[in-house]
Parts: structure tokens; sequence; C-alpha cells
């Protein structure tokens, strides 16, 4: 079992919590934890939380510790490039910043891309969140909800009953159902946990109070875990197909798609639907039947309304790991072709505010501002529209103490990430968001999925506005697309067969490109995510993205507002302090992606350029 | 998958084009088949490093097929140029891969290539970085964070000393004093993690163009000042596997190599396994009777397109990119960026993005390319593309020849 090693200090010094978020007692005893790295997330990421005497976190600091300064790379690039530079903010949610770059050079020159090359991008996009959702849920979040050393002491004979009865749950069949496959995958981890080094494994939180699961149940989901490495290489696959290889794919233009012969090949379609069924059967036999399972037993967390950040306020909402409870989405997934914008799309956008469900707001990106208050750039004083903004950074690093150890001053700047606002508010992002927004709407397809998953679960709705919640999100948003991309396939290949293989729009690059600026605002896997591009004669002029982690991980604003990471915290009652389990079982539950998180500067620390346009993103 | 990258092998070993020094005659192979032998036998006798399970084990486990192993060690052995009569070795090195510990930081990263190495398709083996490679450390997979990670990793490094391989993922910034990026509770710079890990490691394994050549960061204007690996750590022997991301069967097929010769694979002057990179993606290109014939796709979705023509003139920059993509393609052999008719960006070669990565034929780049570029009109090009590219490859062949002595040397 793991020693007692969590980075621990007896919270003497510790700077003062401010009193809306921390109703806790300032008594002494409070400890101060840092956790770095976060492991199994996408970039690299602190997290800082003050935990009183009962365990209880109140308070929590949320920053990235590392940019690359994509934006100033952007710059003076021809904007047909700009996409595959793009995609490399993030290797996890590969493709999704691809496109984004491109239909924001589409926008710009306002190309309307051909039926063909819609379907396609929707394949390879939602190949992209059945994969990332998978691998999202199995290997990076599974293992704060799965304990994997107590499977050993499960029963196979039990653990095959247990998988029908979660699978029942569903509504499907268990994809993994007979007891000597249960045994066969016990029988390995016993012989791996007793012969000494568990590498990936090794020093986990085994034995934690706060796992939750059944051995039985542990088993279940170990089994589905190494399951799940191999389906997610065949989900991989499906992107591979349209977009030549996975990660980083490689077939969207501006203008279209360039994967004719892929489309036109009746092979190629057949392939990829076989793939798509074969991953839907896992979703709906293993992945949806587990998150029924880990739903049901950690239930207590999820309506525990008093562990809530808005019990800090007065009545709480929701549950553990809830947060601001402020959902947004900018919609994606187009439906028709009408073009970009006008296009009916398969998420909607809107905002949904404290979680009243009653309401939704239209998104107006006029109101989208960022604060620096709490980030490591200089600033006017006040929030400021992306377009007027300025971008001077300002490294004030870290405070290193006599322990070894550094913190973050949390009282001045503490994080790369910006505080993106709108209308003054906190946002949250992502597939919960997405959801939310849809279900709020009216959405016939997205409230069909929400309501059965609450009905089979036996769950309210509020379960939603929890860490299981955001999990639960995530999981109903994959079955919906691996449905509806089977009505997709069978459109595209429908559209060939009727003679159409067009997959490019013409357009005269000299003469749309001298002067113009373009959006490319949809719905990344992690949330709503924006790029934003000013183009002259020929060339970009300004590159600017906010990625949905900068909505998620962003620092206080300069009113204090907490950031989503940092209010899901809040309230959080915590087993033993030296194992942060909750902690990255929360933060995981937002999948984050802090590679995304990286702003402009120059290696004297200097502002590389004035832009008209501030690069408010995060790469 | 076998059958279509047996063809491509084939086809590897028959193109006129191809022909770099892959046949090394016979008292070479038979003194480096004695090498490897030996060395297998010294790895039997000790016990997995890690305690891992074993390969073999679990292939019977999972009552795979032992003729699909076979054909997978068969088709790696082509891969990494050695004789079929290798082919029982290169199996017997899989069965013992467990044997060597990967210890895998990442750095300035997009973690694509941690993403690739899960797509790595060796036989059917769901488990291969659980049982395959002995993954001690891997921050995206890891289970503990914070203090308990820094712990594993500390714990790797103390175990295995001078004994694990060290897979760099990620570019490393040195603007700033590297103060770009931090890492653990200690607020420890990229830079100073890397020297930290890598002194006690038996090799180190750029694995990506950005822990290679410092890639995306590393692109004009270089705002953190990023650098590749082997810029910045000396000392130790450096293996880079560029491209964006790494293909999955190049980094396997450099342990399995370490694990089977006990030292690391011939490189070129650029560091890079000449098994990988001693071919151009132009040489076995599929599409490449049609740059032969002059026929070539004008503009996207065009008849050409239609038709799988070269894909020169819309950008494509495989005469130029030293990588084994058009052999091996990605994602089991499904597909390639050629494949799927957008072409190659040069993704494996230094500078790619200033150089290479767009969709207009070096002529027409209309990029600041501050690396320069071969400005000369589309058709001055085509016709100089040959020979120009034939130089390439004698500089390139030289400098691998010098490299390669100068490791022969060393093993002797």
């Amino acid at each position: 079992m793991a020693e007692n090693n969590a980075t621990v200090e007896n919270n003497t010094t510790v700077e003062e919590t401010k009193e809306e978020v921390a109703p806790v007692e300032k008594k002494g005893g409070k400890k101060h934890i840092i956790v770095d790295p976060i492991t199994r997330i996408e970039g690299h990421l602190r997290i800082e939380a003050v935990i009183d005497e009962n365990n209880t976190i109140v308070d929590a600091f949320s920053s990235s510790t590392m940019f690359r300064g994509m934006e100033t790379i952007m710059k003076g690039r021809d904007p047909r490039d700009c996409g595959l530079m793009a995609m490399r903010i993030c290797g996890v949610c590969t493709g999704t910043h691809y496109q984004r770059s491109i239909e924001a050079v589409e926008d710009a020159f306002n190309v309307t891309i051909p039926k063909n090359a819609r379907i396609v991008r929707n394949l390879i996009q939602g190949a992209l969140y059945m994969h990332d959702h998978l691998v999202h849920f199995y290997h990076l979040h599974a293992l704060d909800f799965v304990d994997v050393i107590d499977a050993t002491k499960a029963d196979p004979k039990k653990t095959a009953e247990e998988a029908v009865k979660w699978a029942g749950v569903s509504g499907h069949k268990p994809y993994i159902s007979a007891e000597a496959d249960f045994k066969a995958v016990q029988d390995r981890l016993v012989k791996f946990a007793n012969e000494g080094r568990l590498g990936i494994f090794g020093n986990g939180y085994w034995g934690n109070k706060n796992y939750h699961l059944t051995p039985e149940q542990n088993l279940i989901g170990v089994a589905h875990y190494l399951k799940a490495l191999d389906i997610q290489r065949d989900l991989a696959k499906m992107q591979a197909i349209f977009g030549g290889k996975n990660p980083h794919p490689q077939s969207i233009v501006v203008g279209g798609v360039t994967c004719v012969q892929d489309i036109k090949n009746p092979a190629r379609i057949a392939l990829f639907k076989q793939l798509l069924k074969d991953g839907r059967e896992f979703i709906k036999g293993a992945y949806l039947p587990d998150v029924y399972m880990a739903g049901t037993m950690y239930a207590k967390e999820a309506t525990d309304s008093d562990a809530t950040y808005t019990a800090t306020k007065g009545k709480g909402v929701g549950g553990t790991g809830g947060g601001i409870l402020n959902y947004m989405s900018y919609g994606d997934f187009k439906l028709d072709d009408t073009g970009f914008y006008n296009a009916e799309d398969l998420f909607p956008s809107g905002i949904v505010m404290g979680g009243d469900v009653s309401k939704v707001l239209e998104v107006d990106s006029q109101k989208i501002t960022e604060d620096v208050a709490h980030a490591w750039y200089e600033g006017t004083g006040k929030p400021e529209h992306p377009y007027v903004g300025t971008t001077i950074p300002k490294y004030t690093g870290l405070d290193k103490r006599d322990d070894g150890y550094a913190y973050l001053k949390t009282e001045e700047k503490y994080s790369w990430i910006k505080a993106p606002l709108y209308n003054g508010e906190k946002m949250e992002v992502g597939p919960l968001a997405r959801m939310v927004v849809g279900y709020a709407k009216g959405d016939k397809r997205i409230t069909k999925y929400v309501a059965n998953f609450l009905k089979r679960s036996g769950l309210p709705i509020t379960v939603l506005f929890s860490t299981v919640g955001r999990t639960a999100g995530r999981a109903i948003e994959t079955e919906l697309m691996s449905d509806v991309m089977m009505d997709w396939v069978d459109e595209l290949a429908k559209n060939v067969a009727n003679g159409d293989d067009s997959t490019w729009t013409e357009f005269d690059f000299d003469e749309v490109s001298v002067d113009c600026k373009g959006a490319g605002m949809a719905e990344a896997p992690r949330g709503a995510l924006g790029h934003w591009m000013v183009i002259k004669d020929g060339k970009v002029t300004n590159y600017q993205a906010i990625v949905p982690s900068t909505w998620n991980a962003g620092p206080r604003d300069e009113k204090g507002q907490l950031g989503a990471y940092e209010a899901a915290l809040i309230g959080t009652k915590v087993a033993d302090p030296e194992q942060p389990l909750e902690i990255i079982r929360t933060i995981h539950s937002f999948d984050p992606c802090i590679a995304c998180a990286v702003h402009v500067m120059d290696t004297k620390g200097k502002e590389l350029a004035v832009y008209k346009v501030d690069p408010t993103c995060a790469f | 998958m076998a059958v279509d990258k047996q063809e491509s092998v084939k086809s590897l070993f028959t193109a006129q084009s191809a022909k770099v020094d892959t046949n090394r005659g016979d008292a070479y192979y038979e003194k480096l088949y004695a090498q490897c032998r030996a060395r297998l036998d010294e790895l039997k006798e000790l016990a997995p490093l890690n305690n891992r399970m074993d390969f073999k084990e679990s292939i019977e486990d999972e009552g795979l097929d032992r003729r699909d192993f076979l054909k997978w060690a068969s088709a790696t052995t082509a891969m990494l140029m050695l004789p079929a009569s290798f082919t029982p070795l290169v199996a017997d090195a899989a069965v013992m891969m467990n044997r060597v510990p990967v210890v895998w930081i990442e750095l300035s990263d997009c973690a694509g290539n941690t993403e690739a190495l899960i797509r790595s398709d060796g036989p059917k083996i769901d488990e291969i970085i659980l049982d395959i490679i002995s993954l001690e450390f891997n921050e995206t997979l890891l289970a503990a964070s914070g203090h308990q990670a820094e712990k594993q990793l500390e714990d790797a490094i103390e175990h295995f000393k001078g004994k694990y391989l060290l897979f760099v993922e990620g570019a490393v910034p040195m603007g700033m004093d590297g103060q770009y990026g931090t890492i653990g509770a200690s607020g420890e710079t990229f830079h100073d993690h890397l020297q930290r890990i890598a002194k006690d490691a038996a090799a180190i394994v750029a694995v990506g163009s950005c822990a290679t050549f410092g890639g995306i960061p590393a692109a004009a204007p270089n705002p953190t000042d990023a650098k590749g690996v082997m810029d910045v750590v000396k000392g130790k022997p450096i293996i880079n596997i560029p491209a964006c991301p790494a293909n999955p069967s190049n980094m396997v097929g450099v342990i399995l190599h370490y694990v089977l010769t006990g030292s690391i694979p011939e490189l070129d002057s650029l560091l890079r396994p000449k098994f990988a990179f001693g071919y151009r993606i132009h040489d076995n290109c599929e599409r490449r009777a049609h740059f032969d014939a002059g026929e070539y796709v004008e503009e996207w979705g065009d008849e050409g397109a239609k038709n799988n023509f070269c894909l020169y003139k819309v950008g494509c920059k495989g005469p130029m990119t030293f990588n084994n993509c058009s052999i091996i393609r990605y994602n089991e052999g499904v597909n390639w960026p050629v494949g799927v008719g957008r072409g190659c960006i040069g993704c494996s070669e230094p500078d790619f993005w200033d150089k290479y990565a767009y969709e207009r034929p070096m002529a027409n780049a209309n990029i600041k390319a501050p690396t320069g570029g071969v400005e000369k009109t589309v058709d001055e090009f085509g016709l100089g593309l040959l020979t120009a590219a034939g130089v390439g490859i004698a500089i390139h062949a030289a400098a691998s020849a010098v490299a390669g002595k100068k490791e022969s040397e060393k093993e002797a």
C-alpha cells in the first residue's frame, strides 16, 4: 500500500481564505495540499487545496504550469496552413482544433463546404467523440472509481451476475458476461499484484475508503479497462479511414476534405460501419452499464447538496463536485447544408445559469470577456473583450519555501490560463453542458437520451450537477453519438451512390483573402471551442483561440469568482488528506486538456507583438 | 494486417530506389545473429526486471493464434531490415520485452505520442502497454497523482538505475530559465526534470517531432526557445523517432531492437533509426507511378484526386521526407496521409513546420520560411526534383554511413 507521502503542510501561514468560499471556521489545523502533477490528463496541471480540520475542502486553486506560445507561431502564415498547426494544441482531442481553425478560414472566406465534406467531417469528429470519451472514462478517469487491487478479492461467478445486472439496468446485453472471462482477468491481476511492481498502477490510492465499489464491481471495471484498450484502437481506426491517421488526421482542407477515394470505396464505408457497430456494442454493453453502476454506488456523493460550492452561498444545489452550475454550449455537428452558422445543430447552442433548466439564454459572442487579475499577464484593471484586450505577460513565479516545495502565490497571479467570462459570469463547458443545454432547450433527441438515463438509474436530474453527473453526461452523449453516426454513414453512402462525389468547394484564394476575419465556434469533446482569425493580404495577422479548458481550468477573476475546477472542489469531503483521490476524481470529471493553456511570450518575458485582437487563449 | 504489410515489405526490397545498404552480407548477419542469440539467452536467465507477466503467457491466456504472432514477428523482422532467419529471434525478443523497463516523461507536448503508443498494432494484444512494454511511468496513464506520482517515478529510477529506456515526449523550453514549464511540487523546470531522469537512463528515445527537433513549439519564431532532447542532453545514447506523432510501430521496433541486440539500432546523421528512416516516403509511395507518368492532382477534389493521382502539386513533401509511412502506414495499416488524398507534410524532418507543412509545392509556398526554401516555379522544380532528391539521398547515405561506422566501432 502506498505510504503517506502527499505534500502536506500544516497550514499556519497559508493565505486567508475568502469568507464567501470558506464558511468553515478558520481555526488552526487547516492543511494546504499541492497536487502536481495531476496525472491521467492531457498537459501539465497543478491543483492546490486547503482542507479544514473536518477534512473538507474549503478553498482550491487551479494552475497551468506549461505554455508553448502557438498564437505567435501562427502569425504571418498562410491561413490554409494554420489548421494542421492548431491541431497540435492537443494530441488527445486530436482533429478538433484542426477543424475549428479551418472553419474560421471558411467563415472568413464565406465558403460553404459540399454535403460529402460536411458528413465526412461529422464522421471524423464523431469518431473522435466516441474514442475520446471512451478513453477518458476507462483510461483517464475509471481508476478514480475502481480500486484495481480490490478486484483481486472478487468472486468471478458473482462478478458475471453483477455484469448482467448492470447491463440490464442499461437495457443491453453485457459485453463481457462469462464467469471464465472474469476469472481469466482476475488470475492475471492476482499474478500481477503478487509479483511486485505495478507499473502504471503503482503507488495508487488502493484501499482508500472513498472507493465504493464491491470487489466484483471493481473486477468488472478492470476487465473493461483492459478491453477498452482494444476497442479504442478500433475507434481510432474509424478516424483514420477518412482522416489518414490518428492521432493528428490530415484530410481536412479549407473548402472541404481530400478523402475522395475513401468515400467512393464501398469497402471503406463498410469497414467504418463495422467498427462503429463493434464500438457501439461496447458502449452500450460496458460503458453505460459501468456508468450506471458507478452512478449508483457513488450516488451519496452525487446527491450530497451540503458538499457543494453552492452550499457555501446558502442553499446547496446538486452534489459533490457540482461547482458553478453555469453551463454553456456553442453548438455543433451540422445536420444540413445551409452553411456553417445557419445549419441545424445536433447539439444546440445556449446557456443555462445556476442549474436552472427552465430557462435557456442564447449565446452572444460579444459578451465574452477575459480577466487576468490572477493570470500571469498585465491587465487594464477590468475584464476586456478579446477584440480590445491586450496581452502583456507578467510571470511572477512560484513561492519557493524552506520545506522544498513551491507554492502558488494565490493572492496574486498563479496560472498561465486567463479567466474567461460570459456577461461577467464564469461558465462550465463540456459534454454535461451540452446535455443540460439540449435538455433545457427541449431538444427531442437529447431529452430522450437524458430522460432515459435518469429513468433507468432512478436518479433525479440534479444528480447531473456533480462530479458523477459530469461523467454521466459524457456517457449519455457517447451513446447518442454512436447511434446517430449510423445514420450519417448511410447518408454519405447514399449520396455518393447517387453520383455526388464532390468533396471540395472552389474559391479564389487571392481574391477572398485580402482583408477578412472569421470564427470557428463549435464544440470539442471537452466543450465550447472557438478559434478566431484575422487575415490580410493572404496572411494571418492575428490568431486567437479560447478552448474548453480555458473556461473550466481558469483561475479566479478580479471579483474573486472561482473557476469551474476551483468551485467544483469546494465542499468536497476528503477521506485521507494525504491521498488526493477525491480531488483528482472531480478534476478528471472535466477531462482536462491543459496543453491548451499556454499563452504567448518571448524568451525575455516580453510581449512579442501588439495585436489588434488579443490572443486570449490559452495554448 | 499481415497481408498488406508483407506485400509492402516485399515491395520495399524490390523497389529500385530503395536499395540503401539493405543487405549487409552473410558474415555480418551471422555475427549479428550470434550476438542476438547470446543476448537473448542472457536475458532469459534474468527474471523479468519488473516481474511483469510474460508476453508468451499472455498469448496463451488469451488463446491467441500462435500463427498470428509469428506473422507479426515476421513483418516486424522485415521492418527492422533483418533477414527472415531472424524471425524466431524477434519472436523471442518480443516475449522478453518485459525485461526492459520504460520510463516515459512529457515536457512541452500535446500527449499525441502517448496516444499513438496506445494505438500500437502489435499482434492482437489488447494489453500491449501493460504486458509487452513494462511501462514504469507515464503521466497520461499513471493511476497516482501528485506526490505519489513523483514517488513512483523516483522508485523506478532507483530500482532500474542505468537500465531503463527513457522515452521523452515534448520539447524542452529553454527560454526564461526554463520556467515555461514546471512539474512537481517543487516547481522543477522541464529542463531540470529531464536532466535528472536522463542521468540514470540506459538510453534516451526522443519520441515525436517536438522531442527530436523541437517540433511545433520551436516553429518560427520559437517563442519559448524550445529545443529537442539531443540539443540539451549530452553523454547519453539518444535515438530519435520523429514524426507527428511518431509511428507506434517504430517505437516498438526500437525497444525490440534494444532487447534483441542490447544496443541501439543503427542511426542516420539525425540519430533516426535507419530501419525506419532509411527511405523517402516517395520511394515506396503507392501513387509513385502517377508521379513518374506526370499525372497530378491539380486542386482538391478534381478528376486527378478522384483517380488517386500524385499529390506533389498540392503540396506533398514525400520526395523530401525520410520515413516508413508508405510501407507500414498508420492505425494497423488502415490508411495514411497520402492514401487519404492529402499528401505528406514532412513531419519527420527537422523544421518541417517552417519548410514543408503547407498545401502548395515548395515554389508556391507563400510562407515566412525563416529557414529558407526552394524558390523556383513549380515546373522548374518538378524537372529538377529527382536530381535534387538524388543528391539529398547521397548526402544522407554518406552521413548515415559515418554515423553507422561510429556506432559499430563503439560496439566492437
